[in-house]
């Protein structure tokens, strides 16, 4: 008689009419091939854990995006969101698909440079911007979006000094009726802290307003919420026309779709409750025709959005190092990636599909990572298939903030592998080294030479 | 290592301790190790029936069979002695 496949035993209370914290089973199938390049082989070649992306999906996202916007409101253009991930091959995915770049610090701005996205499409937010990168992106005519006040007053003296009139937006935070509110980026609406800014830029006539910006919040349950702030940004452009007689030429919506990542805490999945692109698209552009603009001054729409973009393009693959059994009779699985690379495991319950065939039973266990510290937990609880050190599990939907969040802590950080339409494989980061790790430390001489006794 | 005369064990991968009214699943390798305990089969007979059974390798099924029995002890399932 052939023999059976091997499963580890296991054993597990059943609890009727109760709510288990662990919640029910929810993987009933392995993922054993992400666009059709099995995980096997993708961890042979490039080693395990590993950051997987999806071409294809990502360009099938931002044109469903586009095609959503762009068939309720004439004028939009996005811009890719650096900071959710800005690996350059991932950018000029973007680029490629006619995203301009929006950027929040100087070494992004120079990466969207390096890129080759024209200054002029380079969105410059921000609160951190320095004398030396306003002037930058002067010269090379990219819209500043103004964060504060003492921002506002250096770059005017900066365009006075220079002789030039800089293309710039405000930022403007408001009231969505959502909570928290975000109120520490730009200048508030209700308050007229807003309306005290255009007053400024216009007044003094050296500033080019161009744009008015806003980004109500992150990971955004709730469409309407966009209505609101589009209706507020659209108020605040047609009260320039009114006083200035000065066409606002756009208006940035920001980002903060959410993707559909499970929220800590949520009682259903990220899957059953997250708006689609089409339910923000509609409130926004319905708020925006229907604010009272001429058709002629219709403003430009801009849209950042990053996360809804590329979270479920992204895969973090991985392999288990250990099983052991916590002192509350709880299992515990330890993998090889963590926090350092799974810095979103803070606020989702991230999806985790084993890669190999596994048995119908299920076991309840925390999934730990493998830094000697404490805080470093994947998982608190999560229902799996009885998991072998050596196998391996793929973590879904890791996009967005995990590659550029990511911390050389402990452990060094993996190789990035983007699967083109074709379904070959590309290195777009190399694994890290000891030797990139330390190229930029110094040793002073008295340290150089010791006996260790 | 026995696990309790009262408790009921099913083929279909339930056990039930009528004492305590718990009831518990049990995966298909899990039951095989189970029914060998019914029969009061020592751990090296129990090992050798599964190796002879299953694809796995010696050290494997030692972690797991100290892990399972550990889990049984602490559902209070086993006849210690």
């Amino acid at each position: 008689m052939a023999k059976k496949v091997y499963e580890r035993p296991i054993i597990r209370p059943l609890n009727t009419g109760m709510m288990n914290k662990f919640g029910t089973r929810t993987e009933y199938l392995p993922v054993t091939h992400i666009d059709g390049v099995s995980v096997k082989s993708l961890i042979k070649q490039y080693g395990s854990p590993l950051f997987v992306f999806s071409e294809r999906q990502m360009r099938e996202n931002i044109r469903f995006a586009k095609r959503t916007f762009e068939t309720r409101y004439p004028k939009v253009q996005f811009a890719w969101s650096y900071k959710t991930n800005y690996l350059n091959a991932i950018c000029n995915v973007f680029h490629q698909e006619g995203s301009w770049a929006e950027v929040v610090s100087r070494f992004e701005y120079d990466k969207a440079l390096n890129n080759c996205v024209p200054g002029d499409k380079i969105i410059f937010n921000g609160p951190d911007k320095t004398d030396e990168d306003l002037r930058v992106a002067i010269k090379n005519n990219s819209p500043i979006h103004i964060d504060h006040l003492d921002e506002l007053y250096r770059l005017t003296d900066i365009a006075t000094e220079m002789k030039v009139k800089p293309r710039v937006a405000i930022r403007v935070n408001m009231d969505t009726g959502i909570y928290p509110m975000w109120d520490r980026f730009g200048f508030n609406y209700e308050t007229g802290q807003a309306w005290d800014a255009i007053n400024k830029i216009l007044a003094s006539g050296k500033l080019d307003l161009v744009g008015l910006h806003t980004h109500i919040g992150t990971y955004m349950l709730t469409p309407s919420a966009y209505g609101v702030a589009a209706a507020k940004m659209a108020d605040l452009a047609l009260g320039i026309k009114n006083k200035y007689d000065t066409v606002i030429q756009y208006i940035d919506m920001g980002g903060g779709f959410a993707s559909q990542n499970t929220l800590k805490g949520s009682f259903l999945k990220g899957s059953d409750i997250v708006p689609s692109i089409s339910e923000y698209a509609e409130v926004i552009c319905t708020a925006l025709l229907n604010a009272g603009f001429k058709n002629s001054e219709l403003p430009t729409l801009y849209l950042e959005t990053g996360r809804a973009l590329i979270d479920n393009a992204g895969f973090l693959l991985g392999s288990v190092i250990a099983n052991k059994r916590l002192s509350d009779g709880r299992k515990a699985t330890i993998l090889d990636f963590g926090v350092n690379l799974l810095f979103t495991s803070f606020w989702y319950d991230h999806k985790i599909s084993p890669a190999q065939e596994f048995g119908m039973h299920t076991e309840d266990t925390v999934l730990y990572g493998p830094l000697c510290m404490n805080i470093d937990v994947i998982r608190e609880n999560i229902s799996l298939p009885p998991l072998n050190a050596g196998d391996q599990v793929v973590v879904h939907h890791t996009g967005a903030y995990t590659v550029t969040q990511s911390m050389q802590f402990i452990a060094l950080r993996p190789a990035v592998v983007m699967i083109d339409l074709m379904g070959k494989p590309h290195v777009i980061k190399k694994k890290e080294s000891l030797k990139d790790l330390e190229k930029n430390e110094e040793m002073p001489e008295f340290l150089k030479q010791f006996k260790l006794v | 290592m026995r696990i309790k005369k009262n408790i009921a064990v099913s083929d279909t991968g339930f056990l039930f301790n009528p004492s305590t009214g718990d009831s518990y699943s049990v995966n298909p390798i899990g039951m095989d190790i189970v029914q060998l305990m019914k029969l009061n089969k020592e751990n090296d007979e129990i090992k050798k029936a599964i190796m002879n059974d299953y694809f796995c390798d010696d050290a494997t099924f030692e972690k797991d069979f100290y892990d399972f029995t550990m889990v049984l002890r602490n559902y209070k399932l086993l006849d210690d002695e």
